[in-house]
């Protein structure tokens, strides 16, 4: 019931930033008409008007209502929309596309650690193609620069996930722990916790390469460098590499974090019981909590991602993605206008209405988002905490042209050390150089170590 | 005409020439018009994919770089690939004890239900034989809850006799864990291909060993296990290409245990992954030709060795 009540009235104002986002769309139509990419814009219009059929391969849960949407908007353009899988399975089912050289969709979904893969190896669109590098300014900096690759714009960003604690209230009070700022006293809360029951946790780990990237990323770690296209350089031993490792051994070898897999059903029932009291996660994790933990409604809280610094803000982007046109596409002007309306435009909102958390600032500024008080999180604006995350992302982080197998075998490899409860140091070396082998293997010049 | 025949040449040239026409006017289709059908099925599910494969494995496609011809340097790289000969040890370790422990169970279970001395015999025939119908996947994720040691069997058992069981899923036991599964799989099924085996033995050799004074273990020894013999020379040759080609049940309990079952945990897995999350088709054919092969051969060996000894 409350859940409902809660969803109307979302849906009732989402009307209103709907046509906030539109008029937005609408201007940012405007302002590139009168600029060089005059033709563009035009040229956009024009093909919306003629009868085409575009293939879109996204797994968003919101992508077949924006789809249903622009079909009633542009009567004449035929959207397709195709679950070719999630993450990993569709990008096979995409580079396989692109080698046989037919059969990919008109735009997919490809998330942000993936995009290097795909735009450098020349199978994107360059965005700026049909003046989409002036929305710059309509999404956050994290973002942004995630599809801002070797000059291009490879995609637009549909949903963010900057990082926040999300943490057991209910626990953390029972036994008089205060919530961690920073990530010593992280470390000295799950000391306490476990000590005080040597049942709960204050997280779980059993190494996870998108968790681990991101602690990197704000810890001030940029192992990933890629010049060229193909001169990479990897060095999962610089300053900030070693900052989170070091933090992390003290978890990991003092056995303070439960050893459950996220996203599988024990680890559900930790996050119901208590057992696993904090999750340092992206900002769109509430949805899930409400979805899969109903039962510890009212116990969660969200606060600011603990630090490396005390006082310095600091976070990172974990998960989230945006979408892109291929060049196999031969629709490709129809394609840039669904695209611009999925993401740019009112999609937008059908998004956010689906449990996405935006990445447009105009949407993560609007006084109904903010002011959003969660029921499942005790009433609190949790937005806010939120928001402030995507705006304190460490800036200057890349990606590997190759990120999506090196994340794929960082379970042989750091998985060993949590395994043995060993070094997540040397854990990364063999990460560093397995990745760098791959690297070497597929024709680039890479570089690993400082 | 004399000196015509007494020519070597000439009278073998008739002979060739003679030979020929009628040949080529009897040329019969009918038999091809009977295996026409499978061999275009053979050719193009069997013979295609390996000579592609096979061609696939001299070239090299890079993300960078594109496809280029490499000649035999696929081959030499897998010979000096740690991670394939650890994956290749995995399931030599897996073939030496899984195999014989298996096979000897369903031998004694096939000899059991033949002995006629149990009750319900079809009864433990079928139950015995009901896992080989449980699909391989649906075991797998079965066998996975009961592993857990929180929630699943293992946990329970420890909670009631407040004893504390190894992690199935550790690295130490996650290979006997996968044995203890494929085990159950396929026991019904090598039960199956020995009873069949047995009740082929005429009984009149029975009735001849009953008048002989013969007793029952006698008759195990030198009646049943006798006959028994290429049944069981069969069932190793299955369960050895089984080995080598494991794949459902580590791939399937992956996520229960990340750490432990790693990307390149048997051949199979090593091949597929290369090739679906790696895009390296080319090494991963290479890979796949390479197994194909040493299973042959030991497949091959095994066979010689058991029709050697039957005689």
């Amino acid at each position: 019931m409350k859940i409902r009540s809660n969803k109307g009235l979302r849906r009732g104002a989402a009307a209103l930033t709907g046509a906030l986002a539109l008029g937005l769309a609408l201007s940012a139509c405007s302002s590139a008409g009168g600029g060089a990419e005059t033709g563009n814009a035009d040229d956009i219009a024009k093909a919306l008007d003629t009868e085409t059929t575009l293939t879109v391969w996204a797994w968003a849960p919101a992508v077949e209502q924006i789809a249903k949407d622009f079909e009633k908007e542009h009567p004449k353009v035929t959207v397709n929309v195709v679950n070719a899988g999630t993450g990993n399975d569709q990008y096979v089912k995409l580079q396989n596309a692109i080698k046989a050289g037919s059969g990919a969709p008109d735009v997919a979904q490809i998330e942000y650690y993936a995009l290097p893969q795909f735009a450098l190896s020349d199978s994107l669109v360059d965005l700026k193609d049909f003046g989409f590098d002036s929305f710059a300014d309509e999404y956050t900096d994290s973002t942004w620069n995630s599809v801002s690759l070797d000059g291009g714009v490879y995609a637009l960003p549909q949903d963010s996930g900057p990082m926040a604690l999300f943490y057991n209230k209910a626990v953390f009070d029972q036994y008089g722990i205060a919530v961690p700022t920073t990530w010593d006293e992280y470390v000295a809360a799950a000391k306490q916790l476990h000590a005080a029951d040597p049942t709960k946790y204050i997280t779980n780990d059993t190494g996870d390469a998108g968790f681990t990237t991101s602690m990197i990323w704000q810890a001030g770690g940029q192992p990933y460098k890629t010049e060229n296209s193909t001169d990479v350089s990897i060095d999962l031993q610089d300053e900030g590499s070693k900052k989170f490792a070091d933090t992390w051994n003290q978890l990991v070898e003092g056995d303070l974090v439960s050893p459950i897999s996220s996203w599988s059903d024990e680890w559900y029932k930790g996050l119901a019981d208590g057992s696993i009291a904090t999750l340092t996660i992206g900002a769109w994790m509430p949805g899930n909590l409400e979805s899969g933990v109903a039962d510890a409604a009212g116990d969660w809280r969200v606060a600011p991602m603990p630090t490396w610094e005390p006082g310095v803000a600091a976070s990172a982007e974990n998960g989230g993605g945006g979408d892109a046109i291929m060049k196999q596409s031969k629709n490709k002007l129809a394609a840039a206008g669904f695209l611009q309306y999925m993401n740019e435009g009112e999609g937008t909102q059908t998004s956010i209405d689906a449990g996405g958390f935006p990445s447009t600032v105009a949407d993560l500024n609007s006084d109904e988002f903010l002011n959003y008080e969660s029921d499942y999180f005790g009433g609190q604006k949790i937005n806010q905490v939120l928001v402030q995350s995507s705006k304190d992302v460490v800036k200057g982080w890349q990606y590997l042209p190759f990120q999506v197998y090196s994340n794929s075998i960082f379970n042989d490899t750091v998985g060993k050390a949590y395994s043995s409860k060993s070094d997540l140091n040397a854990g990364l070396e063999a990460w560093q150089k397995a990745t760098a082998d791959y690297g070497n293997e597929q024709g680039f010049t890479v570089k690993a170590g400082s | 005409m004399t000196t015509v025949s007494q020519d070597p040449t000439a009278a073998v040239a008739p002979r060739l020439g003679r030979r020929p026409a009628p040949h080529k006017a009897k040329r019969d289709w009918t038999g091809w018009k009977f295996i026409g059908p499978f061999m275009l099925i053979f050719a193009f599910v069997l013979i295609a994919p390996v000579v592609y494969s096979i061609y696939l494995s001299f070239f090299k496609d890079q993300l960078v770089g594109g496809n280029s011809f490499v000649g035999l340097a696929n081959y030499i790289q897998v010979l000096g690939d740690q991670k394939f000969w650890e994956s290749l040890g995995r399931v030599s370790i897996f073939l030496v004890v899984q195999v014989p422990i298996m096979l000897l169970l369903a031998l004694f279970a096939a000899l059991a239900i033949d002995s006629a001395r149990l009750h319900f015999p079809a009864f433990f025939r079928i139950g015995i034989f009901l896992p080989y119908a449980v699909p391989a996947v649906v075991a797998t994720l079965m066998w996975g809850f009961m592993y857990g040691v929180r929630f699943g069997l293992v946990a329970n058992i420890n909670d009631f006799f407040g004893i504390s069981l190894p992690d199935p899923l550790s690295n130490a036991w996650v290979l006997a864990s996968i044995g203890n599964i494929v085990t159950w799989e396929f026991v019904g099924y090598n039960m199956l291909l020995f009873y069949a085996a047995l009740r082929v033995i005429p009984t009149d050799l029975y009735e001849a060993a009953e008048l002989d004074g013969a007793n029952h273990f006698r008759v195990i020894r030198s009646i049943k296990l006798p006959a028994l013999r290429p049944a069981i020379v069969i069932g190793t040759i299955f369960s050895i290409i089984g080995s080598f080609q494991l794949f459902n049940e580590p791939n399937i309990l992956k996520p229960l245990a990340k750490n432990t079952i790693v990307t390149s945990f048997t051949p199979n897995m090593y091949a597929y992954n290369l090739s679906f999350s790696g895009q390296q088709y080319n090494y991963a054919a290479t890979i796949a030709i390479v197994m194909g092969v040493a299973t042959a051969v030991i497949a091959l060996i095994v066979q010689n060795r058991g029709s050697r000894k039957e005689v």
